[in-house]
């Protein structure tokens, strides 16, 4: 079994899931109850890589960080290596990747929100800061681990994506998926078997744990 | 302290809230139809909802003033507002709603001023429960008392009773009573049920289509309504269109005939030569039914005329009875039973000659 594919696939899910519960939660609320009209452009863009090939995602993403375009200029003079093929790269992919993983069922559970609730926290003298921690997340926080573990699982297992923006380097960019793949590739059946039995199981596991925690079911697709 | 307030929202193409009046302190009643204005107007005194134009002020505290651009946020307005559904905190227990207002005080003088509004509005037992976890009446002292444990300036109760039994209702306005007579403040209360009215307001102002059509004190302004619209909104469910045919000022009465029909009614004497059209309101509570002809009442309308329909509408039944025009009256369902009354059946109407009001039109 590839213990390093592994390792590196949890840190990286890890690490996606908690950068996207800072970025995700302000996305969702502004989603939630901005007036802009054109707030709809913005949804639509946050809800592409559910319909998006990896592949096409990738592809992008691997063009804007590429040591041609002004941020892989800016990462290369900041670091002093390229940024496409790193495992930040991947950090980078997948958060846009994750995004709407992260961001719907939060904002899902914004929106099932009583606002009267919040009218009322108000008229009580609170300002926005004070009626969102004590009211808005306490009464949202189902839809907020949601979206934590789904952008954690589906960060986890993508392929393509990876295969795009990181390639295949062992110990920085190769992902359980990626290991799966090569071993099948390589006809090592019985590796790519005890790997890919690793992650369903431990996948399962992640899940019935949040279900059975969260006891209210989300639909298999987190959309509203 | 009093609120004053004259504001323009526009709510719709065709809807604009334009209000002017003043509360003083002490409880006055926002009564009209559902769609009238009476919320919307609640939320620009919070703050909740902007007008277009006009100002509100609380004493010489100016909330609001299109003029000049002042428009304080909600959380500085120093209003109390009773939501419709109450909106406690689910999360929290009745004791830590009643503490939400008071966040910026020390958490000593928070207990202790929580437990004294609880203790105004009898909640001390349930302080550590839940809002799911205490009955409907505490669910409303719980909002009620949350609303005023910061000592805010002016009240506002978007129909806060209505889900209430009276008794329940009316320990509750007594509790609430007694709390302003120490602290004088004015409170706005929305309802659109008549018994309220007579139960609760000092005043009265009756709001239809965004506009104010009449205010002062409710016995005056809902028994004598002054003309169509208002005697609608105060529950007087027969309008009719008559014309006078006797005048009768030695005993200060007048006869006229309905809707061009044979049906006659004796009504107070009011303007009106003979031939002059008239419209007369009759509440459908203030008519009796009787299943043969009455003999020896003081009533001076006795009418004969037939069943149409009941339909039974929670406690009451809605009959509609045709005489040549079409009464609607209120009965109870023992009544229906007792006097045999189906379509079809023919009934007498018995009506006071003061049962009926003179509205113009």
């Amino acid at each position: 079994m590839d213990w390093t594919a592994i390792a590196l696939s949890v840190r990286l899910a890890a690490l996606v899931a908690a950068i996207l519960l800072v970025l995700g939660l302000p996305i969702a609320y502004w989603l939630t109850f901005s007036r802009w009209r054109g707030k709809f452009a913005v949804e639509a863009v946050v809800a592409l890589p559910l319909v998006l090939p990896p592949t096409v995602l990738g592809f992008y993403v691997l063009l804007a960080i590429g040591s041609r375009s002004p941020i892989g200029r800016l990462w290369t003079a900041w670091t002093g290596h390229g940024l496409a093929f790193t495992f930040e790269a991947l950090v980078l992919a997948s958060i846009l990747y994750s995004l709407p993983f992260a961001v719907q069922p939060m904002s899902a559970a914004f929106a099932q929100l009583d606002r009267s609730l919040l009218d009322a926290s108000a008229t009580l003298g609170a300002g926005r800061w004070r009626t969102f921690a004590r009211v808005v997340l306490p009464l949202s926080v189902e839809g907020v681990i949601a979206g934590l573990v789904l952008s954690f699982a589906h960060t986890l297992g993508e392929f393509g994506v990876v295969l795009m923006v990181g390639g295949n380097l062992p110990g920085v960019t190769r992902t359980v998926s990626i290991a799966i793949y090569d071993q099948v590739q390589s006809l090592q059946y019985d590796a790519a078997n005890r790997t890919a039995f690793a992650l369903l199981a431990f996948s399962f596991l992640v899940l019935t744990l949040v279900y059975a925690l969260l006891r209210k079911p989300w639909a298999v697709a987190p959309l509203r | 302290m009093s609120l004053a307030l004259s504001v323009r929202v526009k709510l719709s193409s065709v809807f604009t809230l334009d209000v002017t009046m003043t509360a003083p302190s002490g409880i006055t009643i926002l009564f009209g139809p559902s769609g009238s204005g009476k919320s919307t107007l609640l939320r620009s005194v919070a703050g909740l909802v902007r007008p277009d134009a006009g100002s509100i002020a609380i004493g010489n505290r100016i909330l609001f003033d299109a003029s000049s651009g002042r428009d304080l946020p909600v959380r500085q307005r120093r209003v109390g507002y009773v939501f419709q559904q109450l909106a406690l905190f689910p999360h929290l227990s009745v004791g830590d709603n009643l503490a939400y207002g008071l966040q910026d005080r020390p958490a000593g003088v928070r207990r202790e001023q929580a437990c004294a509004i609880a203790e105004s509005f009898r909640i001390q037992h349930v302080l550590s429960r839940r809002p799911d976890a205490i009955s409907g009446g505490e669910r409303q002292r719980a909002a009620l008392a949350r609303s005023l444990v910061t000592n805010p300036d002016v009240l506002l109760l978007d129909e806060p009773l209505s889900a209430l039994d009276h008794a329940t209702q009316s320990r509750i306005i007594d509790d609430l009573r007694a709390w302003n007579a120490s602290h004088g403040i004015p409170i706005l209360y929305v309802t659109h049920a008549h018994r309220e009215v007579f139960a609760l307001g000092d005043r009265v102002v009756v709001l239809d289509h965004g506009r104010i059509v009449a205010n002062g004190i409710p016995h005056e302004v809902l028994d004598l309504p002054e003309h169509e619209g208002l005697a609608r909104i105060a529950g007087f469910e027969n309008v009719f269109d008559g014309v006078v045919t006797e005048r009768r000022p030695d005993v200060g009465t007048m006869h006229c005939t309905l809707g061009g029909s044979a049906t006659e009614l004796e009504v107070p004497l009011a303007r009106g030569e003979l031939g002059a059209p008239v419209r007369v309101a009759v509440r459908a509570g203030d008519i009796l039914l009787a299943n043969e002809a009455p003999r020896g009442l003081s009533a001076r309308n006795i009418i004969h005329g037939r069943v149409v329909s009941l339909v039974r509408e929670g406690p009451t039944v809605v009959a509609r009875v045709d005489t040549g025009v079409s009464f609607v009256v209120h009965v109870t369902p023992a009544a229906v039973e007792a006097l045999g009354l189906a379509p079809g059946r023919q009934v007498w109407l018995i009506i006071k000659t003061y049962s009926c009001r003179i509205v113009s039109t």
